[in-house]
């Protein structure tokens, strides 16, 4: 009784907990009692060897996939319960791993469909294309180095452009919890500088987790690190510690 | 089409060339054909006009959210058989029907030992509660299966497959419920609307014309719709609906809210076709005419509301013009046209216009550089 | 509507219906056999499915008036020339249509959907034509006719039991097609991810023709069937698409025992509803029953859960 009020306590000062989450498919346990909590303004990595079950880790945040048990709690509303539109509403953004945008409209109505008014039949009936939207459509194309293209269809995009512009369809939302998964997977090397910079700069104000292997890429923006092999946590802590760890070094360099 | 973003803000849902396209539209239904044809064949194309309103809902609903319905005769079907049950009963007046054995309730319902006019054909007495009926009963049923289905995330070929097994259930029912339908020979021998006698020439200009009004409002409505931000939902749905999903929408409900209208506007053409031909039958509701009504979309390009409308005029002039001459040979036109405008021309006529006439016309015809690259066709 | 009845008169009545339903069955489990292989190995929705089973209707007819004029000695196994040229015709055609018009539509199903149809309606038309609007019927040879006795009250027809046995040897064949030969092995590869089997050497396009050719012989198989419980017309075929459709749905459609059971309820189901209701309210119900099921349980009977 005790233990669970201060637990309670402790939890609201993180703004995602997760506890005991397993989900398992056919019986394989993708993610098998998994816990971690995210602070405030944290950015968290999460990195791991190919299927160590770090996308099912988002998609069960973000409710694409149902727990089979534990729980997810989002400033302290329980997210398994949630539909994934309601999550969404609640403050979680999410970018998936390859490019998805809507390729037969432009650029600005790709931004202006996320940005987060008019989400019902009949608020999208009678949305207004105002100042204010443009506005901040506007603001949020210059962060993502597309202001030119706002008229461009998002299908002529390069592979990078179309990455930017997912994240930024994410910033319009304004989400207080952003993930992230591979976001500079497949560019090159400009590109993927370019990225780097426009992520620490959205990163602000906003807990972030992100998947992603580059190293280098995970060194500079992370401020904790969460290590999944096989469903479960094999380690966790800053990157130097995490670097340290026997366990992951077997992981990823054993066999 | 989809709608190119103006990001210096249009207003208004039309845009010149949208306004241009209805006004050459309603120019050729409202003084063009009444007066180059005969009384004859203006009622045809009053016929063929119903069919469109089918089409417009299906350039909604498959063009742009990518959902293919295959029952669409079922909507058309329930809201010409509303609007039949309301003017049968008006034609069995006790006065009409005193040979019967139960005077004053239809003769088919007479002859099939029924004696007392049944529920369900009570609210038709009154002409209010047929026109609600018209509009919000297809809805009601759409909103059934379509809230069924979406919520669990049924769409693509499957519910493609469970709305036509609808359209071949609701035919059986009303071909084996004689005695509540009137069967497979429909409701017919419909006389008067309170009292105006709906099978005189004269009649039927005027119901020809009330048929171009309410389709040319549809027309507006399909194209504010379309023009909406809902609009490019179902555009932004049909290409990445997971994306849709996380950028904070419930799917479902938009998918029913395009099911439901485009159930509404076919039922609105079903009851206009019963004005006009005089009579309803199971054999608008079944499977063939339902997957008929979408090759009509199709030939008028799946993406465009005037297309949709061009093209069912055109598909139904070329079934009437062969069947009259080469019956044998429609049937393989047919074939092949549902072959050609899947494989050879999917934007349908308003792609090739857009490819090859429009550039030349100028951009007060949507044929400005940007706008001739032709979308790609919902996968 | 069980109340007129007594028990024992009800389990034979279920009894007789449920034998009255075993050609109804095998049918549906052919036919749907076929799809099952076009859609769920493919994502294929073959509309002219039906088409394909008439086309061995015909080719049935036509062998079994060959067999009669040219070679009455020989009339008793003329129903398995039939069977094999039957299949053979089907599968010819479906290997046409896969190579002239399939192939180029594998990324747009709804599309293909509208172009089998419009196939459909070139078939029925050509059955027409050259075959003529009449429906014709096969004659049984004599070894088929009559019915053996189960019990004083019901009774089996031999050519319902002999389709049966037929339908379940093609099954099992399909089953050990698609689960042991490494053909059925290629098959289920590119199933699972195209570009991949294409990149180990199995050659995806022959495959896809192969398989397609294989659904729409076994549909000719089916219309063998068909002419024993019913007469072949250019447009017989339309009738049994929506139910075959539903079959395959109900049963998962990647699933060949969730496609034979699913055969098996609706085949039962409606004939046993037939004794006791009118024809068309027996269909309405079943077909009813079965969308409102898929509505509730969209993935079908029998599924895997799998990570999307």
């Amino acid at each position: 009784m005790n233990a669970n009020v201060i637990s309670d306590q402790m939890n609201k000062d993180f703004v995602l907990a997760v506890e005991g989450l397993t989900v398992s498919f056919d019986g394989f346990k993708a993610v098998n009692d998994l816990s971690f909590y995210v602070d405030e303004n944290e950015i968290r990595v999460i990195i791991g060897p190919n299927g160590a079950g770090k996308t099912t880790v988002l998609d069960l945040i973000c409710g694409r996939t149902k727990a089979t048990a534990g729980s997810i709690r989002f400033k302290e509303r329980e997210l398994t319960r949630m539909k994934e539109h309601e999550i969404v509403r609640a403050g979680v953004g999410r970018k998936f791993q390859n490019p998805s945008i809507y390729e037969d409209l432009t650029v600005f109505e790709n931004l202006e469909i996320s940005y987060p008014k008019g989400r019902t039949v009949r608020g999208a009936l009678t949305f207004r294309r105002d100042a204010a939207v443009k506005e901040r459509v506007q603001e949020v194309a210059e962060t993502i180095f597309l202001a030119d293209q706002l008229d461009q269809r998002a299908e002529y995009l390069s592979h990078g452009q179309k990455q930017w512009l997912e994240i930024g369809m994410l910033l319009i939302q304004d989400p207080e919890l952003l993930m992230l998964d591979e976001p500079v997977a497949g560019m090159s090397v400009s590109e993927r500088k370019k990225t780097a910079e426009l992520l620490n700069r959205i990163i602000k104000d906003r807990s972030v987790i992100v998947i992603e292997h580059d190293m280098k890429f995970v060194e500079d923006i992370a401020h904790k690190v969460t290590v999944l092999h096989q469903g479960k946590i094999l380690s966790e802590g800053s990157m130097a510690k995490v670097q340290a760890d026997p366990k992951v070094i077997e992981v990823y360099l054993g066999h | 089409m989809t709608t190119s973003a103006p990001t210096s803000g249009r207003t208004f849902f039309l845009r010149p060339q949208d306004m241009i396209g209805i006004a050459i539209l309603a120019i050729l239904l409202v003084v063009v054909l009444p007066l180059t044809l005969d009384n004859f064949r203006l009622q045809f194309v009053g016929k063929y006009l119903t069919y469109a309103f089918v089409a417009l809902g299906l350039v909604l609903c498959w063009g742009y959210a990518g959902i293919l319905s295959l029952g669409q005769g079922v909507f058309f079907g329930l809201g010409g058989y509303c609007m039949a049950m309301f003017l049968k009963l008006e034609a069995s007046s006790v006065e009409n029907t005193k040979i019967q054995t139960t005077p004053g309730i239809p003769d088919f319902m007479d002859w099939n030992q029924i004696t007392e006019l049944p529920l369900m054909w009570q609210p038709f007495n009154n002409l209010g509660l047929t026109i609600v009926a018209v509009i919000l009963v297809p809805a009601l049923f759409a909103f059934i299966v379509g809230f069924a289905m979406f919520k669990r995330r049924v769409g693509g070929v499957y519910f493609a497959i469970i709305t036509q097994a609808l359209a071949a259930i609701l035919t059986i029912l009303i071909v084996g419920q004689q005695g509540y339908t009137g069967g497979i020979n429909g409701i017919t021998d419909l006389r008067t609307l309170h009292g105006w006698d709906i099978r005189t020439d004269a009649a039927k200009t005027i119901l020809y014309f009330v048929c171009v009004g309410l389709l040319i409002a549809c027309i507006l409505l399909a194209y504010y719709v379309k023009s909406s931000k809902l609009g490019r939902i179902l555009v932004a749905m049909r290409d990445k609906e997971d994306r849709v999903r996380f950028s904070g929408y419930d799917v479902a409900s938009f998918k029913v809210f395009v099911f439901c209208l485009a159930a509404s506007l076919s039922a609105i053409g079903g009851a206009m076709f019963t004005l006009q031909v005089g009579f309803m039958s199971p054999s608008f509701v079944g499977i063939v005419p339902s997957i008929e009504m979408v090759i009509y979309t199709a030939v008028g390009g799946r993406l465009s509301i005037l297309g949709a409308i061009y093209g069912t005029l055109l598909v139904n002039w070329a079934k009437t013009s062969f069947s009259e001459s080469f019956p044998e040979l429609w049937l393989f036109g047919l074939g092949g046209l549902f072959i050609a405008v899947v494989l050879i021309f999917p934007n349908g006529l308003a792609g090739l216009w857009q490819t090859y006439v429009a550039p030349r016309l100028g951009p007060l015809f949507g044929g400005s550089a940007k706008r001739a690259a032709a979308p790609a066709v919902a996968e | 509507m069980f109340s007129d009845y007594s028990l024992a008169e009800l389990s034979s009545i279920f009894m007789m219906q449920g034998f009255a339903g075993l050609i109804l069955f095998s049918v549906f489990v052919l036919m749907a056999l076929g799809l099952a292989i076009i859609f769920g190995q493919m994502g294929v929705i073959n509309m002219a499915h039906g088409e394909f089973m008439i086309l061995g209707a015909y080719v049935t007819y036509f062998t079994s008036q060959f067999f009669l004029n040219y070679l009455p000695s020989l009339f008793g196994i003329y129903f398995f020339v039939a069977m094999i040229l039957a299949f053979l015709a089907a599968g010819a055609l479906g290997m046409a249509t896969e190579w002239l018009m399939i192939r180029h539509l594998y990324k747009r199903p709804l599309d293909t959907l509208l172009a089998t149809w419009g196939l459909s309606l070139i078939l029925q038309q050509v059955y027409r034509s050259v075959f003529g609007p009449r429906e014709v019927g096969v004659e049984l040879p004599s070894w088929m006719m009559g019915s053996l006795p189960v019990t004083e009250v019901v009774e089996v027809q031999i050519n319902g039991l002999f389709v049966m046995g037929l339908t379940i040897a093609i099954t099992v064949a399909v089953a050990l097609l698609m689960y042991k030969s490494s053909w059925g092995k290629q098959v289920r590869a590119v199933v699972q991810n195209r570009v991949m089997a294409g990149a180990v050497g199995i050659n995806t396009e022959k495959v896809d023709r192969y398989t397609f050719g294989l659904g729409c012989g076994i549909a000719g198989v089916a219309g063998s069937a068909f002419t024993m419980i019913g007469s072949t017309g250019p447009t017989s075929g339309q009738l049994y698409i929506v139910d075959t459709f539903l079959v395959v749905v109900f049963g998962g459609a990647q699933s060949l025992l969730g496609t034979i059971a699913s055969a098996f309820t609706i085949s039962q189901a409606q004939s046993t509803m037939e004794f006791f209701l009118s024809g068309s309210m027996a269909k309405v119900l079943t077909l009813l029953g079965v969308v409102v099921i898929l509505m509730l349980r969209p993935q079908g009977l029998f599924v895997i859960k799998v990570r999307r």
